[in-house]
This record gives C-alpha cells, sequence and structure tokens, in this order.
C-alpha cells in the first residue's frame, strides 16, 4: 500500500495551534490553582500568568482570526452531517477490526465532521465563554463604572469560568487521545508538527 | 522580617510591660525619661542612644519662638493654673480653643446615632466607666481639677496647656490627684517605693512647642491602665518606633508626629473613634489638599495616599481599595511593638490572701496575669487581627441600653456589610471579657473602683459597696443585685502601617484557611468559595473522559495484537 502525503496544516496555523496549545495547557494549570483546587506557583503568582497567558492568547486569537478569513480555512469549521454517523461507527468499532478511516483528508477538508463539530464548540462556546468570563473577572473593579455590577456577580462569573475551563479539560483529555486515531498512532502529530499527513 | 524582629522585641516588650504595670502607669511623662518613675526594664525598652530630649526638641525646632526667653515664663509656678494662666496673655484663644473640643468635654454626640458618647458617658470593658472615679482617670483629663461634678468647665486656667506641649518629660499627671501633675515628690503608686518627682514648672513652661508623640502617648499610649493594654495599635514602642513598626513614625525616616495625619486646627483634632472614617473620600486624589474647602477627613491614608495607590506594576491590588481597608493589608499584625491585653476577666476580682491582702500574678513572660483589684488577664503580641465588614457607624451599649445576659454583649458593634457600598474589610483588635451588670434590670454597671473611701473597690474589694456607690455617683438607678456579663469591644486597628514588604500577599486571604475566612458576602477566587457541585461534577466527567480513552485505547492495542 502506498503511502499519500498530503501537506494539510500551513506553518502559521501550527504555529497558531501550539502557541494555543501551551497556553491553554498553562492556563488550565495556573487556572486551577488560582480557583484553590492545588497550590503550585503561589496564587499571587498563579493570577499574574493566567492574566498573562490569557493576554497572550488574545493576541494569538486576534491573528488567528484574521488569518482564517483572509486564506477562507474557516470554511474548514463548517459543519456538515455527513460521514458523522460512519466515524461514529468508527470510533467505536471499526477502529478495534481494522476497518478503514471512513474520512479521507484533503487539503479542502482536513478535518473530519467530528473535528469540525468538536472545534466550532470549541470556537463558537468553549472559547467565548471562558473569555467573555474571564474579562468581566478581569476587569471586576469596572463593573461599577460600566454599570453591569447590578446585573452580573463574581459568583456566577466564576461558576461560569471554571465550568469553561471544565469543558476545555474535557476537550483537552479527548482531543489528545484521538491524534493518536489516524492512520498511525503518530500520523496526526506528525502532521502537526510537519504540515504533513500521510493518509491511506 | 517581622518573625526576625519579633524574637528580639519580644525580650525587650516582656520587661516594659512589667515596669508598666506594676506601676497602673496612666499617664506617664512625655518622653518617659526620669529615672524616679521609670523602672530599669522599661529603659531598656528605649532606645540606648535616645538623646536627651530637652537638648533634641531645642535642636530639631524651628519655631521663631524660644519660649525659654519669655519674661511671663521666667517665674516660679506652684501649679499648672498658673501656668496655664501665663500661656493665656498671649495664647488668648487657646483655653476657648481646647474647651470645645472632646479632649475637654468627653463628651461626644454621634452625629449618625445621635449617640450621647464621650469618656464621661460610654462603659468599656477595661476600667469600665470614669463616673466616680474622676479623681484618678481624669489624670487624663487635659484638664486641671475635674474630680466631681461640680467641676468649671469654663474657668480658663482650667485647662492644662502643658500636657499636651512640653518637651521636658517630666511633667507627668499623676492618677489620683484630678488632673494635676504632683507638686511636691510622692510616691506613687502606694507603697511602691518608687517617687514622681514634683517637675520644674518652669521649665516645663518654657520648654513647650508643637505636640510630639510623646505628648499625645503620655494619655494615648497607656489607655485602659497601663502601656499597650488598649489599642494594640498605640503604646509607648511609638515614641521612636523602628521602621518595621512604623513607616511613617520612624526618626531617620519620615518622622511623622501624630498631628501629621491627625491635622489639627483651632485644637480640633480630626480623627475619631467614635465615628470613625471607614473608606476615606472615594474620588480622594493625593494628596489632601492643604487649606481646600473640604469636609473630609484627613486622617485616612487615603488623604494622602488616594484610592490608587499602588503602582501600575500592581494595579490588580488598586481593584482592591473600594473593598479592603489599606490597614488590612499593611497592618498584617498588630502589638508588633509590645504585647497588648486582649482579654480581662473582673469576675475573678477580689482574691485575697489569708491576712486579706491583695495578690498579683505574673504569666511566663512576666506580665500582670491576675490583679485582685481588677482580676484576670491575658495578653499577646504579633496578634493576627480579626476581620469585618465596617462602614464607619459604631453603635455603643450604655448605661442604660438593655443588654441580654445569655449573650455576649457587643459594647460598641461596628455596622457594615459587602452591600451597601460604604464598608470596607477593617481589621479590628477584639477585646473580650466579663464585668458586672445589674442582674435585673439588664444593663452595665458603674464601679467606684478608686478612692479613699470605704465603697471605692480598690481598697475594699467589695462589688456591693462599689457598685452601689458607682451608680448613684452616675445617677442611674441600680437594683442592688449584679452578676458578671461577657463582653466584646472592637477597636479598629490603624496606626502601625507596617512597610509595604511586610505587607500580607495574596494567598495570606486567598486561600483556604487565609486570614478572611469568615468575612461573608464576598466571592473571593482560592477561598473555597467556588461551587463544589460544578467542581465535583468537572472532575468526575474529566476522569470518566480519561479513564474511556484509555479503555478505548487498550482495546484498540488489543485488538491490534490480537491481528
Amino acid at each position: 500500500m502506498t503511502v499519500e502525503r498530503i501537506y494539510v496544516f500551513k506553518r502559521f496555523e501550527r504555529l497558531w495551534h501550539w502557541g494555543q496549545a501551551s497556553l491553554i495547557i498553562f492556563m488550565l494549570i495556573t487556572g486551577f490553582e488560582v480557583h484553590g483546587s492545588y497550590t503550585l506557583f503561589g496564587f499571587g503568582k498563579a493570577v499574574d500568568l493566567h492574566t498573562i497567558a490569557a493576554w497572550s492568547l488574545i493576541g494569538l486569537w486576534v491573528f488567528a482570526i484574521f488569518w482564517h478569513f483572509t486564506t477562507g480555512e474557516w470554511k474548514q469549521y463548517i459543519p456538515t452531517t455527513d460521514k458523522v454517523v460512519a466515524m461514529i461507527k468508527f470510533y467505536s468499532v471499526g477502529i478495534f477490526t481494522n476497518a478503514p478511516h471512513p474520512f479521507k483528508a484533503t487539503t479542502l477538508k482536513k478535518h473530519n465532521p467530528l473535528q469540525r463539530l468538536a472545534y466550532l464548540g470549541v470556537l463558537l462556546f468553549i472559547g467565548p465563554l471562558l473569555w467573555l468570563t474571564g474579562w468581566l473577572y478581569l476587569f471586576f473593579s469596572d463593573w461599577a463604572a460600566w454599570g453591569v455590577d447590578q446585573y452580573v456577580s463574581l459568583e456566577w462569573v466564576a461558576f461560569f469560568h471554571t465550568a469553561g475551563a471544565f469543558m476545555m479539560l474535557l476537550f483537552l483529555i479527548a482531543h489528545v487521545y484521538l491524534t493518536t486515531a489516524g492512520h498511525t498512532p503518530t500520523s496526526h502529530i506528525k502532521a502537526m508538527i510537519t504540515g504533513w499527513e500521510e493518509v491511506d | 522580617m517581622l518573625s526576625k524582629l519579633k524574637i528580639a522585641l519580644s525580650t525587650l516588650v516582656a520587661g516594659a510591660t512589667v515596669a508598666a504595670l506594676t506601676a497602673f502607669a496612666t499617664p506617664v511623662p512625655a518622653p518617659a525619661q526620669t529615672a524616679t518613675n521609670v523602672a530599669p526594664a522599661a529603659q531598656a525598652a528605649m532606645p540606648a542612644a535616645a538623646p536627651d530630649p530637652a537638648a533634641m526638641v531645642k535642636k530639631a525646632s524651628n519655631s521663631t519662638a524660644d519660649h525659654s526667653k519669655f519674661k511671663e515664663l521666667q517665674k516660679e509656678f506652684k501649679s499648672g493654673p498658673e501656668v496655664t494662666k501665663a500661656c493665656l496673655t498671649c495664647h488668648t484663644e487657646a483655653a476657648k480653643q481646647i474647651q470645645k473640643t472632646k479632649h475637654w468635654t468627653f463628651e461626644f454626640i454621634n452625629p449618625e446615632t445621635q449617640q450621647k458618647l464621650g469618656k464621661k458617658n460610654v462603659i468599656n470593658n477595661f476600667c469600665t466607666a470614669v463616673e466616680s472615679n474622676q479623681k484618678f482617670c481624669n489624670a487624663c483629663h487635659v484638664g486641671y481639677g475635674w474630680e466631681n461634678d461640680k467641676f468649671d468647665f469654663t474657668a480658663d486656667e482650667n485647662v492644662d496647656c502643658v500636657v499636651c506641649h512640653e518637651s521636658t518629660g517630666t511633667y507627668r499627671k499623676v492618677p489620683g490627684l484630678s488632673g494635676h501633675p504632683t507638686y511636691k515628690d510622692m510616691e506613687f503608686p502606694p507603697h511602691s517605693g518608687k517617687i514622681v518627682k514634683a517637675p520644674d514648672l518652669a521649665k516645663v513652661a518654657q520648654s513647650v512647642g508643637k505636640t510630639s508623640r510623646a505628648n499625645c502617648g503620655s494619655c494615648h499610649f497607656y489607655g485602659g491602665g497601663g502601656d499597650a493594654v488598649k489599642h494594640g495599635d498605640l503604646d509607648s514602642t511609638l515614641k521612636d518606633p523602628p521602621k518595621y513598626l512604623d513607616i511613617h513614625m520612624e526618626k531617620k525616616g519620615l518622622n511623622f508626629s501624630c498631628g501629621t495625619c491627625h491635622m489639627t486646627s483651632a485644637h480640633q483634632v480630626p480623627g475619631s473613634r467614635y465615628a470613625p472614617t471607614a473608606a476615606g473620600k472615594k474620588d480622594a486624589v493625593a494628596p489632601h489638599m492643604r487649606g481646600k474647602a473640604d469636609d473630609s477627613n484627613p486622617t485616612s491614608c487615603q488623604s494622602c495616599h488616594g484610592t490608587k495607590p499602588h503602582s501600575a506594576k500592581m494595579a490588580k491590588l488598586n481593584e482592591h481599595t473600594d473593598k479592603i481597608a489599606c490597614q488590612t493589608c499593611h497592618i498584617p499584625e498588630f502589638a508588633r511593638g509590645q504585647a497588648t491585653k486582649m482579654t480581662w476577666d473582673w469576675s475573678t476580682a477580689g482574691q485575697l490572701t489569708p491576712e486579706g491582702k491583695p495578690i498579683v500574678k505574673k504569666d511566663s513572660a512576666g506580665r500582670n496575669a491576675y490583679d485582685s483589684k481588677k482580676g484576670d488577664f491575658t495578653w499577646e503580641d504579633h496578634v493576627i487581627p480579626e476581620y469585618i465588614w465596617f462602614n464607619g457607624k459604631v453603635n455603643y451599649t450604655l448605661r442604660e441600653t438593655k443588654l441580654d445576659p445569655s449573650k455576649v454583649v457587643k459594647i460598641n458593634s461596628f455596622e457594615g456589610s459587602p452591600t451597601d457600598g460604604k464598608s470596607l474589610i477593617w481589621p479590628v483588635k477584639v477585646f473580650r471579657g466579663q464585668q458586672p451588670y445589674d442582674s435585673v434590670s439588664n444593663t452595665l454597671l458603674v464601679p467606684h473602683t478608686f478612692g479613699a473611701d470605704d465603697t471605692a473597690y480598690w481598697s475594699n474589694f467589695n462589688w456591693d459597696k462599689s457598685l452601689e456607690a458607682g451608680m448613684k455617683a452616675a445617677n442611674v438607678p441600680y437594683s442592688g443585685k449584679y452578676g458578671f456579663v461577657k463582653t466584646e469591644m472592637s477597636w479598629p486597628i490603624t496606626h502601625m502601617v507596617a512597610p509595604k514588604a511586610d505587607a500580607l500577599t495574596c494567598a495570606q486571604c486567598h486561600s483556604k484557611e487565609g486570614r478572611l475566612k469568615n468575612v461573608k458576602g464576598i466571592y473571593m477566587p482560592g477561598r473555597g468559595d467556588n461551587n463544589q457541585l460544578l467542581d465535583k461534577a468537572g472532575w468526575a466527567l474529566a476522569l470518566l473522559t480519561l479513564i474511556g480513552v484509555l479503555i478505548h485505547g487498550a482495546g484498540r492495542i488489543y485488538a491490534h495484537r490480537k491481528g
């Protein structure tokens, strides 16, 4: 069987991915410390680091959004129901029986339908939830000046921010595992490093 | 840094406290330097290199008047009032100014609660009440001769100018003399063998100048019956405080006097514990503009530092200033100079030896732990304050206030809430004790403690007589039945501001067992305020996901190996 290689992840995309990955992991670590789950850096340091990471991620996202729209890559996240059932079937049965992967990545369609749905969820729901609550958290002392103090309380902002963090953690666990579910266990990871994905 | 100094200081402190207490030292002469009335142990607490106070004042003074050159003061004075008359020949309005202050009237009407307060009216849980004990207590009145209700509050010569303005350190208003200094050498306390010398009033008068820390301290450091007893943030270590104790008052540093903050005008000293300023001015622009029409209290941190005092690098701290009093972080512990009294149980007073003599017992640090005249005490140094929401409104349990003896009576209760928009989280010293109350009318009682008569508790150890005499003097009915009720009194901690390096760090509050663990009504990250259900669900789902992918992965490996 010949192995075909296609170029799926461009340089900026890879940089964005790994930058975002490290920042998100770092923010999970510092965030749950601020939350009070454990002590690692010390509260004050954890807050500072979390804040720096947050602004860095925002900066990265500004570039990423610009990149996605100028390159048209945003289309990669348009949800589709096509082959969703096939993908679920593959992950629950086929993957154990050496069945062929029902989705073939191409440069124009690099995410399988489950990935599309998952990433869209992250981009449109988990991300904004964390951003919005995180910003409110950061600017807590300006609420009165903004006139929002009667509508929001820090308790609920913290609740939704934490809920978002847990969702991100669940995504992270599943995502890291599913990177091994490509053509070979390492093909997805290699692709995200080199840009080139091996496909059947 | 605090802990290092703590050890060194506690050794000094122990000695100083003993000396102060055995002397019942209220009040002491300004820079308490005379060998006759300060025990060696107390001197040890003062810096060895302290220069002669009189010489120092001469050098440091930049006044345009040298009072030793004034003819009016170059004569022999027989009494305090005579000195005052001499002062008033030039300072014509001074006495009238003083007579309008609460230092003189011992009376204060709280404008918000309309409660009649002031030393004349309140009952505390230290020495309890002034009424019937004026001769003793009014050693700290800024006047001469207030021994009963017949005192003439309008007589100019009754004002004591020198107690606040002299700088020899030899002038001492001895308790028992109704605000007079002693005019001939006397033994004080009685039978102590210690001699208080009569001050040279001419020298005292000629030494006058601006009010120093020691002048204010001669009463305010010794409140509650001895050095450091009452406040926890005001004691004799402030005469010459090291930097770590008081960043503003260190001599080599800013060398503030009390009046630098308590910016006095026409003898009215701003700053009050009856009606404190809890939050400073919200839009305070540093510094408090002198001369500008402004009814704000200059005696707040904000009046100089504003409400955003931290540098841009620590901007997050500025976001705390609308919730947390500066003092909460910047006075991390009180009684850092020497131990302060924390409890006082009057109910155990009156134990006598088989011969009928009063007893004094010491604790392991040599502080008074029991005194037949007063009961049991405990002392602590480097105390972590209690923290409360406080908006500046204080309600007092006064003589006429009904109390519930089954509960701890709050002699003063600080009002505040997280939502009133006026409150900040404040550090307080809470002083706890037991004291007599009328068990029929459920009100606090005024005991007659000091006097040469047969009703004074300190002479006769008889509560029935003491309380009857005290209440009669206070002109309040007494049922004749008394008990002891648990009481609490709060003192806002605001003096002895530490250097910034010693301020609280984030995690001292933002942690599960942190300083603010009992402060309600606010969500604090890190304190464990988070929604427990969300936490449990979140971690459970994360774990399930992890287990799920591990099983899935194991299945894949198994299937792969099988073929």
